[in-house]
């Protein structure tokens, strides 16, 4: 008998011939919520990928309950009680929620006949003893994302998992389904189940965790209790240095209204919004996923066009119906998916960064390569991008990387608005500062820059004066002076008692 | 401790009720257009009513109902079949030519000896679709042309008639011994076994699975590639069944037997509702689509629109269905935001 | 969905470099057009074995004329497959185009006022696709589809079953004629001329350039400012108007019309662009190997012509091709990746289906010879 329901011993994993995992140990008691923190390309998600058996490890042992097993696919860990949920969930968008609870073991009386009463009737008890509420013919695909992941839970629940692993759970999460997901995890664990948890909201593993292991460039570094570290303890072993400034806010002299939005609405989504951008300054725009914010800057960027209210740029008023028209008046948006909406991600790292400025480098349409790439191969170089050649392809990079390389596109391209949706998501440390060190340069250099973020310290960190959304509505507005932590979620949770949040 | 979820507006669940209805809509909806279809041919042509033409209509949308039903499965998995034209030309050719040169054998052997040819072909597409990687637009395109060129080679440009072919043989479909034509039983049979299999057996289920989410289907311990296999097999299988009932209720076999049927099918499937991108569909939808089909077909003939407008008629219908689908579709999702 | 880990951003990996990657980049280039190379030369040397009529540049003139049609509504299929989306309605708008013009010819409409009636016939055609398509956003296959029908039940609208005879020879030398006093049929030079535009616009312009991205990734493309919904919008116009333009060549060429004309030409039009290396999905493609894929047909149903095998039989032989065409690469493939584990229980699987399909054709051959030897 041993303390430990799984342990993996000197994981190794590589992939064409790069090593994503060294000798990495890992060990993981029941009942116990064990965070596992690292940067991006640390391995988490490799590890993970071994552990439900996504992957095969090129060396190393896992053992399930003291004996070695070893698993060739995921219906095999599944099988022996690992489930996991990863960020792209895996719900069957047109089957309903109690379909999806038991998809593939629904329930049979003799002969195979599929016996729906049952069905219902266990998915029902099994939400409400999980105190989910979902009206369960309710097809998947029109369940808020929050929703989804409880019914994920609630599957995972129902086939008994002993282990079960979260990858960034709550990365789209409000901070009320914040606090409903800790209290199913709770639960759980009460129950006796090992979770494995994933995030990099060092917050989050204060409030939920039992213990913590981190990894770093796909080494194993510590367990530590979560009693015995502090944050900065975290930092240093997640980064192996100290970050000294991530932030770095230089204070610029906001210059004219580049940017008024007034009464902007698009029917169902947002309504009334107000604000003013003005040249050199960053304006925050702070609110839990979901609050309209990104539909905002869409309707700015002419993706989803609004239907009432004005926009001006420098002072003159337009109507925005394409991304092609914002470019032409200055506008470039990052976007908050790269893989969906900012990149290319089986062409070259060229072709990416001319993209929007391709007509540049034709001549009567006739394409000029040689000048093209030199001037893709310039944005790449002043954004310090880490790749082989000019040749290689996006979806090869890292996140940081390619993070850089869409920042490049849009740079070159010249705009005199930048917005900025989530621009630190899914990338490390290092990279970070890095990308904070450009906006400040750029506002210094007179850029006005909208950024959304759902990141406290990142708005509080680097904005000038923040705005507050909340479904569709702007409700808070304040100066870099005036803002603070509790006004912020104060005001992107109006109206909804707080409760266990914070 | 109070209400969890309450991330759930009150406003979402109004219009969940309503997307459900509106779902339910797509069959109603084809009904109340059948309806009213029926109700402005017969003030033209008043024959439209009687019983001998329903008749006639069944016995004409008997067939294509049972290869519809297969190419709804296949669609549902996000996958299309464009070669059951081909697959129940060359099987209605190999049953002919066998039913023949053996007339004294029961008919229910050349029912089996169809479906068995048609399960071959089938699993071959089923085979390079799963195995091979080839995506099953280009598969089934390929097999589409094979297999037609198959027949020509097998009969040598020559064809099965009617008096070739025994009594007995020829009244499979045609005979009444229930009422009803034995086409049309068979036909009614298929959907219910259909409609059983998709809604009450876990294989059915697993289609609709790897249907909307075929990257989570492994996930949820669903064998994808064995289930898309499936779906080409049945289709073949449908195809072979439906090649014999060709043969017998049009008493020949020609070289150019079903040719543009596949057509008929996907026009049937999708004016039933089923959705080119996977996922969704039912039995009874594709039934009013093959009504629908068969009513137009029929009441064309009786308006004395010549038949060269079936045709364009058949296209007309597959775009409208589409467009409303999609109207009802951005309405809903405008509304649900 | 998930993406496999890569490597960290600071550790092995240095600053990007200027320079081109070895020459990997050309041999990967050109790897499909060699394979096409290699069975078109496989092709001409069997076939020149067995009948020494096949390399006769006036049987070769003479035939080539009849593939043209095919050549001139793969140019924009080619565009169109790049981009991720399909076109199942051009032989039907082809037909529908010719019989239109027949038509108004028999009617005693000026056989050039037909010819370009029929033109913006058929490029209405392509905007009524283009429209459904890129503006209210429905799927190419069914509207194709949709279209396939109906234009070809217009077809059928428009003649009924009359066919429509007696083109004057100014118009008939537009599909039988030949260039200047050479043997080259004039509709040979047609397509080779505008396939030198399409292939040139295609790797060399900005729209091109385009035409790949949306079908590697339609919605960074259109964040990236490129005119998306327009783009498509062209191409399925232009798609309508050169199945027009290809059907009056076959009117031309006929020297008359039935409203069948073509039917079912747009699985040899699509065989040709997959065949030659335009993958389905979108995103990859180049013209050259679609050129080069025609020629390959061609030749191929030249030759089997030649040797008296029927055009429906023919079908075996190309159907076979363009499934091969993408099953023996990734049979390659996946087992070059699977090493030397041998997996027994789908090695019995393939032996067992591999049993079936013998004995299938057993059947196939034995049924079958009784009644044949009975004609």
């Amino acid at each position: 008998m041993t303390e430990y329901i799984l342990e993996l011993k000197n994981m190794t994993k590589r992939f064409s011939g790069v090593e994503v995992l060294h000798e990495v140990s890992f060990s993981l008691r029941p009942g116990e919520v064990h965070a596992l923190l690292g940067e991006n390309g640390a391995g988490k998600s490799t590890l993970v990928k071994v552990m439900t058996g996504v992957h095969q490890p090129d060396k190393g042992e896992i053992h399930l309950d003291g004996k070695r097993v070893s698993f060739s696919d995921t219906r095999e860990s599944r099988q022996a009680g690992i489930a996991a949920i990863y960020q792209e969930l895996s719900l069957f968008p047109d089957l309903d929620v109690a379909e999806n609870i038991f998809v593939g073991r629904q329930p049979v009386t003799t002969g195979g006949r599929i016996d729906w009463r049952k069905l219902y009737a266990d998915a029902g008890k099994l939400l409400e003893s999980l105190g989910v509420h979902l009206d369960l013919k309710h097809k998947a695909r029109s369940l808020s994302i929050a929703q989804q992941q409880m019914v994920e839970i609630a599957r995972a629940f129902s086939i008994n998992a002993r282990i079960l692993i979260m990858d960034e759970p709550t990365s789209s999460l409000t901070l009320n389904e914040v606090a409903d997901l800790f209290r199913l995890v709770r639960r759980l664990r009460e129950e006796g189940t090992a979770i494995v948890f994933i995030s990099h909201r060092l917050e989050e593993l204060f409030e939920l965790a039992d213990r913590v292991t981190i990894m770093r460039d796909g080494s194993y570094v510590d367990t530590r209790s979560i009693s015995d570290v502090t944050r900065d303890d975290l930092i240093r072993l997640m980064v192996g240095r100290t970050i000294t400034d991530l932030f770095p806010k230089q204070d610029v002299k906001a210059g004219e209204v580049v940017l008024k939005v007034e009464n902007l609405a698009r029917a169902g989504t947002f309504h009334d919004v107000s604000f003013e951008l003005q040249r050199g300054e960053i304006l925050g725009m702070a609110g839990l996923v979901g609050a309209g914010r990104t539909n905002v800057a869409r309707a700015i960027f002419g993706v989803e066009p609004a239907t009432a209210g004005s926009i001006q740029i420098e002072g003159r008023q337009v109507a925005i119906t394409s991304p092609q028209q914002a470019i032409r008046l200055g506008l470039a948006y990052v976007p908050e998916d790269r893989q969906l909406h900012g990149l290319i991600p089986a062409m070259p790292i060229t072709s990416n960064i001319s993209l929007p400025t391709l007509f540049k480098y034709a001549k009567h349409g006739w394409l000029q390569d040689k000048t093209e790439r030199k001037a893709a191969y310039g944005a790449a170089l002043q954004m310090e991008v880490r790749a082989n050649n000019m040749w290689q392809l996006t979806r090869e990079l890292s996140g940081g990387n390619q993070q850089k390389i869409v920042l490049s596109k849009w740079l070159s391209t010249n705009p005199r608005i930048l917005i900025l949706d989530e621009p630190t998501r899914g990338i490390d440390v290092g990279t970070k500062a890095a990308v904070h060190a450009l906006m400040s340069k750029l506002a210094a250099e007179g850029m006005a820059i909208l950024m959304i973020s759902s990141e406290l310290p990142e708005i509080l960190g680097m904005s000038d004066r923040v705005l507050v959304m909340r479904e569709g509505h702007i409700t808070g507005h304040f100066s870099r002076a005036e803002a603070t932590q509790e006004k912020i979620i104060s005001a992107a949770t109006q109206a909804v008692t707080l409760g266990s949040a914070q | 401790m109070q209400n969890s979820t309450s991330a759930t507006p009150p406003v979402r669940s109004y219009l969940s009720n309503l997307v459900w209805t509106l779902v339910r809509f797509r069959e109603a909806g084809i009904s109340i257009f059948i309806l009213l279809l029926m109700f402005v041919v017969t003030l033209r042509a008043p024959s439209f009513l009687t019983t001998d033409n329903f008749n006639d209509i069944l016995l004409n949308i008997s067939i294509l109902v049972i290869v519809a039903l297969a190419q709804t499965m296949v669609i549902i998995t996000h996958g299309i079949d464009l070669s059951v034209s081909s697959m129940i030309g060359l099987v209605a050719m190999m049953v002919a030519f066998v039913v023949k040169q053996n007339p004294e054998m029961p008919v229910i052997f050349a029912v089996l000896l169809g479906m068995a040819l048609g399960s071959v072909l089938g699993s071959f597409n089923g085979l390079i679709i799963t195995r091979g990687n080839v995506p099953p637009i280009i598969a089934t395109l390929g097999t589409l042309s094979i297999y037609r060129g198959l027949v020509f080679f097998y009969s040598q440009g020559t064809w099965i008639n009617s008096f070739e072919l025994p009594d007995n043989f020829k009244m499979l479909s045609k005979g009444t011994p229930l009422g009803l034509p034995n086409m049309v039983i068979i036909a009614v049979l298929v959907a219910l076994v259909v409609y059983y299999f998709l809604n009450h057996t876990r294989t059915g289920r697993d289609i609709y699975a790897v249907g909307t989410n075929p990257d989570a289907a492994p996930f949820a311990g669903i064998r994808k590639d064995r289930i898309i296999f499936l779906v080409y097999l049945l289709s073949g299988i449908l195809a072979g069944l439906a090649a014999v009932l060709w043969v017998s209720r049009f008493e020949s076999a020609q070289t150019n037997t079903a040719s543009g049927f596949e057509l008929q099918t996907v026009a049937a499937s999708v004016v039933g509702g089923v959705s080119i991108s996977g996922g969704v569909g039912t039995v009874p939808g594709v039934l009013l689509g093959a009504l629908l089909l068969g009513i137009i077909q029929n009441s064309l003939t009786l308006i004395r629109i010549s038949p060269f407008w079936q045709l364009a008629a058949q296209g007309l219908l597959i775009l409208i269905a589409v467009i409303s689908d999609k109207w009802i579709l951005t309405r809903v999702e405008r509304t649900n935001k | 969905m998930i993406s496999s880990s890569s490597a960290s951003d600071t550790k092995s990996v240095s600053l990007i470099s200027e320079n081109a990657p070895k020459s990997s980049f050309l041999s990967r280039f050109l790897r499909w057009e060699w394979m096409l190379v290699g069975l078109i030369f496989i092709v001409v040397i069997v076939n020149t074995q067995l009948t020494p009529y096949f390399l006769d540049a006036r049987n070769l003139s003479r035939t080539s004329s009849d593939f043209m049609e095919i050549g001139l509504m793969m140019l924009p299929m080619v565009f169109i497959i790049i981009t991720g989306n399909i076109d199942l309605s051009v032989a039907s708008n082809m037909g529908m185009s010719a019989s239109f013009m027949g038509l108004l010819h028999n009617m005693g409409v000026n056989i050039w006022v037909a010819a370009a009636a029929a033109l913006l016939l058929g490029t209405l055609g392509g905007m009524l696709n283009g429209y459904l398509i890129s503006r209210v956003k429905l799927p190419a296959l069914v509207v194709t589809l949709g279209t396939y029908a109906f234009y070809r039940g217009l077809a059928y609208g428009f003649l009924g079953d009359q066919a429509a005879r007696g083109y004057p020879e100014a118009f008939t030398y537009f599909g039988q004629g030949k260039v200047f006093q050479t043997l080259v049929p004039f509709s040979v030079a047609l397509f080779l001329f505008m396939a030198v535009i399409f292939g040139l616009v295609l790797h060399r312009t900005s729209f091109g350039r385009y035409l790949f991205s949306i079908g590697n990734n339609e919605n960074a493309t259109n964040y990236s400012g490129v005119p998306v919904a327009k783009i498509k919008f062209i191409i399925y116009t232009l798609s309508g108007f050169m199945a027009s333009l290809a059907g009056l060549v076959l009117a031309a060429r006929f020297g008359s019309t039935r409203p069948d004309n073509g039917t079912g030409l747009e699985l040899a039009v699509i065989t040709a662009a997959v065949l030659g290396g335009v993958d389905i999905n979108g995103g990859k493609g180049s013209m050259l190997g679609a050129g080069l894929s025609l020629l390959l047909i061609g030749l191929m149903r030249f030759g089997m012509g030649l040797m008296n095998i029927q055009g429906q039989v023919q079908g075996i032989a190309i159907g076979l091709l363009l499934i091969l065409s993408i099953l023996i690469p990734s049979m390659v493939r996946s087992l070059s990746s699977a090493g030397k584990n041998i997996n027994w229980r789908s090695a019995f699987s393939a032996f067992l289906f591999l049993l079936v399909f013998v004995l299938f054709f057993v059947f196939f051959f034995w049924s079958r010879a009784a009644v044949i030897a009975n004609i």
